[in-house]
């Protein structure tokens, strides 16, 4: 076993401290020593998109970042998105239009398409299917997933 | 008095958001192009089917909640990792495990050695047989690899990253064999052989060599060769297909505590608990009631999570180590070490008269079975003519071993193969014979009373009115036009399963109702099912509230597979209500003073001449009258009833790369009944685009030492949002006669018609008709500069 080292870093607005080892991923940390399981290890090689999370605002494979990378970010993971116990809208459209089958990977979609919404809150359809094909799915053929976001934009920016 | 329903419905949304939320999920259901409904047959009105209710599960799954094997957490976990075969065949000589054990916080080793060995006895598991000694072998080699990925050893340590550490330091002498992995080369005379103990098996008669062939399946219906002799055209091409894997996106995962008083108990991403038990008890050879499967959420399966592969080692390393091990698979070891599709060689030959009408086919199918017998040729034979009135015909079929990963089913296993080699020769019959394509199916369609070449003679089923629903779709009507553009259409075919279910509920207080059903569920089948508990209740779905449960706390259920679980597992729950409205109609009959014959049930209201009690309000009363109800019920249908779809792509094709762009897509498909439409046009919509990656870009490459160089999603290209279109639906319901509510299975058939439905678009925008899959750009570039130098 390596060497632990102590980082600092903001995960869902709270401010967090951890012991890592230099060789964790930052999935690693999240999952294995934070205890949040939303995001999911799908590859382990940046390719699937399931473990996508926030970092300073930018969506990330948090496998392919280290854990005392960390240090002084600013994370948000799928388990942040809801607040004050209310579902994101993103959320809500998901479920309304039945935008998951077996939802492993969607905690991955909904940090990407929160990424995306943030930026561009009115994108289009093409948009939508460009910034989410960091995200594999294989039960829904994607349609239902592009229409939940299409939604949740439309209802952001005529909130 | 105001409608109970009403009344309930009122209570249970209060707030302004949530009764905008369900007005919205109305409109968007309205307002989608999807989700128009189309048959002939009259449906009854229901109030709780065919609506679009938030599935029970959701909000744990958008929150990140839900638990998945790879979250669960043990006091005492240690983590356990794989050495597997670095050749594609090879005898073990030795495994030396010294070094492993010890290095620093490694706490157990296992090899094939520290495994029982088990007979050679085929377990039947629902979806597909199993001879459990090859099961064992599969998951720890014993004297021989035979395949790159074969599990070897295991060590499990402190820390996931210990455990990888230390499974380095584990020294196999392997000796390399030849290998083989192409069908037709291991069926050769002096192929390698890969087991000394297989032997051909045809039609009962066995072989007196060992052969790479395990099994060699005949269908035969009428006269083949006068068939022939009276057609006017007769086309007869040959086809590939190659290695494809499931893709679920969960890689698989176990977690095993064997205790010290013998129990074991396990965590699984599996498709079915029990069978999970079943196989991992006879494995470790251990009764099944020594062993407790607890299903956790499932990432995904599409049958490639009905093997056991992690159970047994992770129990075994438990029991040495005293200790809970969890496994997990990288993504590598799910593609080199876990069941993909075969890859096949196809020779089809169909012929027709000139009036349109098909009067003979003929097939010779070889699927490779990978490293062990027993893949899924039988029901590729069975599928083949599926769609067909065919009055003579013949099907060859062949199980081949080959060294590559065991073969394992995937959506509709077997189907989708042959339906590219006899979907495409359909469309040149069409075209040969001037006919749009699906007036010639429908010429041609199967229907009830139709026999099947393997012998069974259809019941009530929906392919006409399938066929007649895409032709008049508005995108079969639409003009297509533009430079290298085509359209093309194809049929599908899946039997769907009905099998062993169980599911109990109890009735609570507040006339809501607690169900636990037995069935995993992997695309929002804990919602199908309680709905159907609500509508035979007469109850909203949001009342009930459903669970899977482990093996010991539901009855025997069978495989999330064959697409059985809304018709099984939701028969199930339709006899467990019956059950419930039985008991509560005594309780109805106690408060009235009557007998409770007296008590008639309909719509959630108990009735005796002017007397009345809701569901609700009866079930209020139950800790006055004699405390809770329980109801439950086992089910082993018959009837399931096949389910048909037809496809419509279409495509652009790049002239100079041959890279293939889909327009437009629209998915036809018989449910029977739409329990939940929008999970109906998920697994349409999910399963066309698994159909698409299949037919234009997903294959395993293997170099000519057998081991696949593209295991990872990077090289292995699934589609992405990207390479899709929106996917149209429409769904037809031709109630299944065997169900209560008219329900079939949908989820498999929809990746039947891809294939054969894009090579046709294909054709008719390059003109090159292409029989080898997948079709990918460096095919299609290569046949249309063929055809251009013709």
């Amino acid at each position: 076993m390596g060497k632990k080292l102590h980082v600092t870093t903001t995960i869902n607005g709270e401010q967090v401290e951890f012991l890592c080892e230099a060789r964790q991923s930052l999935l690693e940390v999240l999952r294995d020593v934070l205890g949040l399981t939303g995001a999911k290890e799908g590859c382990n090689n940046g390719n699937c998109g399931a473990c996508t999370v926030l970092f300073d605002g930018l969506p990330v494979d948090s496998c392919l970042v280290l854990g005392v990378e960390a240090e002084g970010a600013t994370i948000q993971t799928v388990e942040g998105i809801a607040c004050d116990g209310r579902l994101h809208p993103l959320q809500q459209c998901f479920l309304e239009g039945a935008a998951l089958q077996c939802g492993v990977c969607t905690p991955g979609f909904l940090v990407a398409a929160k990424a995306l919404l943030d930026k561009h809150p009115h994108a289009t359809e093409e948009q939508i299917r460009f910034e989410l094909s960091g995200n594999l799915c294989r039960c829904t053929g994607y349609d239902k997933i592009v229409r939940a976001v299409m939604e949740a934009a439309k209802e952001m920016t005529h909130a | 008095m105001k409608s109970p329903l009403r009344k309930n419905k009122s209570k249970r949304l209060p707030s302004k958001a949530n009764r905008r939320s369900v007005r919205r999920a109305a409109q968007a259901a309205r307002r989608s192009t999807n989700g128009r409904t189309n048959g002939r047959a009259k449906v009854p009105k229901f109030k709780v089917l065919g609506t679009r209710p938030i599935r029970h599960d959701g909000a744990d799954k958008v929150t990140g909640r839900a638990i998945y094997t790879a979250d669960v957490k043990l006091a005492g976990l240690i983590h356990a990792s794989m050495v597997r075969s670095p050749h594609a065949h090879a005898r073990i000589v030795s495994i030396d495990t010294s070094a492993a054990e010890k290095y620093p916080g490694v706490l157990a080793v296992v090899t094939g050695k520290d495994f029982p060995n088990v007979a050679d006895k085929i377990a039947e598991l629902g979806e597909g047989a199993v001879n459990l000694a090859h099961l064992s072998a599969n998951c720890m080699a014993k004297d021989k690899a035979l395949y790159k990925g074969h599990a070897v050893a295991a060590v499990a340590a402190a820390s996931a990253l210990d455990a990888a550490e230390a499974a380095k330091l584990i020294q196999v002498q392997y000796e390399p064999l030849p290998a083989v992995t192409w069908v037709l080369d291991a069926m050769k005379e002096d192929a390698p052989l890969l087991h000394d103990d297989v032997y051909t098996d045809q039609m009962g008669k066995v072989g007196k060599k060992p052969s790479n062939v395990a099994k060699h399946l005949i269908f035969e219906i009428g006269d083949v060769k006068k068939g022939f002799a009276s057609a006017d055209l007769v086309i007869e091409r040959e086809f590939k297909t190659q290695t494809v894997h499931q893709g679920y996106i969960e890689p698989h995962a176990a977690v095993a505590l064997w205790n010290a008083d013998g129990h074991l108990t396990i965590y699984s991403a599996t498709q079915g608990a029990f069978t999970c038990r079943q196989q991992t008890a006879e494995v470790l050879q251990v009764p099944v009631s020594q062993v407790t499967v607890i299903p956790c959420e499932i990432g995904g399966g599409f049958g490639g999570k009905i093997s056991i592969y992690l159970e047994p080692v992770a129990a075994m390393l438990s029991k040495k180590s005293g200790r809970p091990v969890k496994m997990t698979m990288t993504r590598q070891e799910v593609f080199e070490g876990t069941g993909p599709t075969p890859a096949s060689f196809m020779r089809v030959k169909l012929g027709a008269k000139k009036n349109g009408k098909l009067v003979a086919g003929e097939a010779w199918l070889a699927y490779d079975a990978g490293a062990y017998p027993g893949g899924v040729i039988g029901p590729g034979c069975m599928c083949v003519f599926s769609c067909y009135d065919l009055p003579n015909a013949r099907v060859d079929g062949f199980d081949v071993c080959v060294n590559k990963p065991q073969t394992k089913a995937y959506r509709a296993p077997g189907a989708t193969h042959a339906a590219f080699a006899c979907e495409t020769i359909i469309d040149e019959l069409a075209e040969a014979l001037k006919m749009d394509p699906i007036d010639f199916r429908l010429k041609n369609a199967a229907k009830e009373g139709t026999r099947r070449v393997d012998g069974p003679v259809y019941p009530r089923i929906g392919l006409v009115e399938t066929l007649q629903a895409a032709k008049n779709t508005p995108h079969y009507k639409s003009k297509l036009t533009g430079k290298n553009r085509g359209r093309g259409v194809a049929c599908g075919f899946w039997f769907n399963i009905g099998l062993k279910s169980s599911a109990s509920a109890s009735v609570e207080p507040d006339g809501t109702v607690a169900l636990v059903e037995g069935s995993t569920d992997i695309g929002g089948t804990r919602t199908s099912v309680a709905m159907q508990l609500a509508e035979t209740l007469g109850i909203p779905a949001e009342d009930v509230h459903p669970k899977v449960g482990d093996t010991d706390s539901i009855g025997y259920t069978d495989v999330t597979g064959g697409s059985r679980v809304t018709f099984a597992t939701g028969l199930a729950a339709y006899q467990c209500g019956l059950d419930i409205i039985r008991q509560m109609s005594e309780r109805a009959a106690m408060l009235w003073d009557c007998k409770p014959q007296q008590v008639k049930f309909d719509a959630g209201v108990f009735r005796n001449g002017r007397k009345s009690i809701t569901f609700k309000e009866l079930a209020a009363k139950l800790p006055e009258t004699g405390g809770g109800i329980i109801g439950r019920a086992t089910v082993d249908p018959q009837g399931a009833t096949n389910g048909f779809g037809a496809h419509i792509a279409d495509v652009e094709v790049d002239p100079e790369t041959g890279k293939v762009t889909i327009l437009r897509y629209t998915a036809v498909q018989d449910a029977g009944k739409a329990v939940h439409p929008s999970y109906v046009e998920g697994q349409m919509q999910g399963g066309a685009t698994q159909g698409i990656g299949w037919a234009l870009n997903e294959e395993y490459f293997y170099n000519d030492q057998g081991r696949m160089t593209n295991a990872s999603f990077l090289d292995y290209r699934m589609p992405t949002a990207l390479d899709v279109p929106m996917i149209e639906t429409v769904i037809v319901e031709v109630p299944n006669p065997a169900h209560p509510y008219g329900v079939r299975g949908v989820g498999e058939t929809p990746i039947v018609s891809p294939p054969a439905t894009i090579a046709s678009a294909i054709y008719h925008a390059a003109g090159v008709r292409m029989r080898e899959l997948p079709m990918a750009p460096y095919k299609v570039c290569k046949a249309m500069m063929e055809k251009a130098s013709m």
